[in-house]
């Protein structure tokens, strides 16, 4: 039961967390809404991309004067820097989407998508 | 450890179906930030400290920020 | 109504079949996958070079507070993936923030409408009196995680964040307060002149874009890592001044 936890907790907890998401993309009709589940989705993918990288019992990538040598076991530093530049631009897509929002609600007084007209679903 | 990790987890995902079914938009933006913060939590267990940072910083707070500020510029502004 | 959320259902089930499957793959010959959690094999990747601080050659042992004129003497890996080995790439990470900020910026402005700005009109004495002293506090712990970027966790993403979420307070509890546009365009294009300028003095005295050609130092010093600090310093500033751009025309939309 444990190595089971151990083995599948990270990877299935983020695959289902893309999955939320893509299901409150295509469901939910409030658009901020819609941008939450892609933040969620972005969340997820970002937890799944660092775990494909971790080592059991390796250190995290940084010399200090506890772990001196290089020769010690590190987790993948590749992941991760990918990642940190991942949330970043995904925070400044999210704000791109809300102001797109906000002058959606300017002209239409309404957040919800199936009220907008010319747009059906 | 893997007991931690997956009770962490398992909040995680509960916080992020609320925030699908919430029927008040803050409260959904609000278990949105949990996600994050918790996110940032199992980076710093996946001995990832600079991504743990970021989340904590951007995922957490910026965007939490700039949800609530896009929600006071459109629904809630004008009811009150 | 119903309708659409069974289908929703049903083309999540289906790429979740999609996505264990990708688990499940027994690879063949030579073939490579994904591997199990917690058993990433680092010495057929990439990263075991950048560990070993040593691309073009064979492996070579590091030691902290001794080792000196290493390839990349960044004590933290990721910093030095980065901001040294990566670097490119994080110019084209940051050239898609700046887009996204020009883009936020342009689509409040399109029209002029009525602006009201978020923010309290009559802050009480409580919340003056903190934000005077928490915003010098959360602009030196801005500074501090940048400059450490390259021995601690953090950098320049990060402390350019905790610099945009104090111009964040001040701008929520301070209603007089402004930013000049013209500041942040300033101290925005002169960090992307330095991030490109050091690239190009290193193209024409090493030979390739971004190469460090100052001296690397001991590894674990505060001066070392040659140019890996200044880039990250530059980093910082662009990143704090786009997010707090973003925030800023959010506030005033």
């Amino acid at each position: 039961m444990l190595n089971f936890l151990e083995e599948w907790s990270f990877f299935g907890g983020s695959i289902l967390l893309i999955l939320i998401g893509l299901y409150g993309v295509i469901t939910r009709k409030n658009m901020i809404k819609i941008l939450i589940s892609l933040a969620l989705m972005d969340t997820g993918v970002n937890l799944m991309l660092v775990a494909l990288g971790y080592v059991k019992a390796a250190n995290a990538p940084i010399l200090n004067s506890v772990v001196q040598t290089n020769t010690a076991a590190f987790v993948d530093p590749i992941p991760q820097a990918l990642v940190l530049t991942s949330i970043v631009i995904g925070t400044a897509v999210l704000g791109l989407g809300l102001a797109l929002v906000i002058k959606i609600y300017d002209k239409f007084s309404t957040l919800d998508i199936s009220k907008i007209r010319g747009l059906k679903w | 450890m893997p007991l931690i990790s997956s009770f962490l987890i398992l909040i995680m995902l509960i916080a992020a179906l609320a925030a699908l079914f919430f029927d008040n938009l803050l409260n959904s933006i609000i278990a949105a930030g949990l996600v994050s913060l918790i996110a940032s939590v199992l980076f710093y267990f996946l001995k990832a400290p600079d991504v743990a940072m970021t989340e904590a910083a951007i995922g957490a707070g910026l965007t939490t920020a700039i949800f609530v500020l896009a929600l006071y510029k459109t629904e809630r502004g004008k009811s009150e | 109504m119903k309708f659409r959320n069974f289908l929703a259902l049903i083309i999540v089930a289906v790429f979740a079949f999609i996505i264990f499957q990708a688990f499940t793959i027994v690879p063949a010959a030579g073939e490579i996958t994904i591997n199990k959690f917690g058993q990433a094999d680092l010495s057929n990747r990439t990263a075991s070079r950048y560990i070993n601080k040593n691309v073009n050659s064979d492996s070579k042992k590091v030691i902290y507070k001794e080792s000196s004129n290493l390839e990349s003497g960044s004590a933290n890996i990721v910093t030095s993936v980065v901001a040294n080995y990566r670097s490119f790439d994080t110019l084209g990470e940051i050239t898609v923030l700046f887009l996204a900020a020009a883009g936020i910026a342009i689509v409040l402005n399109l029209e002029k409408s009525e602006k009201s700005r978020f923010a309290a009109k009559e802050a009480s004495l409580i919340l003056n009196t903190g934000i005077k002293i928490i915003f010098p506090l959360l602009l030196l712990a801005g500074a501090y995680i940048f400059i450490h970027g390259h021995l601690s966790p953090g950098g320049g993403f990060q402390g350019g964040a905790v610099i945009a979420t104090a111009f964040l307070l001040k701008m929520l509890a301070d209603y007089k307060f402004e930013i000049k546009e013209k500041s942040i365009t300033l101290v925005e294009s002169a960090a992307g002149i330095v991030f490109v300028g050091l690239g190009l003095y290193g193209l024409i005295t090493r030979g390739s874009f971004l190469e460090n050609f100052l001296a690397t130092g001991t590894v674990g010093e505060l001066f070392s890592g040659g140019t890996i600090a200044v880039i990250y310093t530059a980093i910082a500033f662009k990143v704090g001044a786009e997010l707090t751009n973003i925030v800023k025309s959010l506030i005033e939309a």
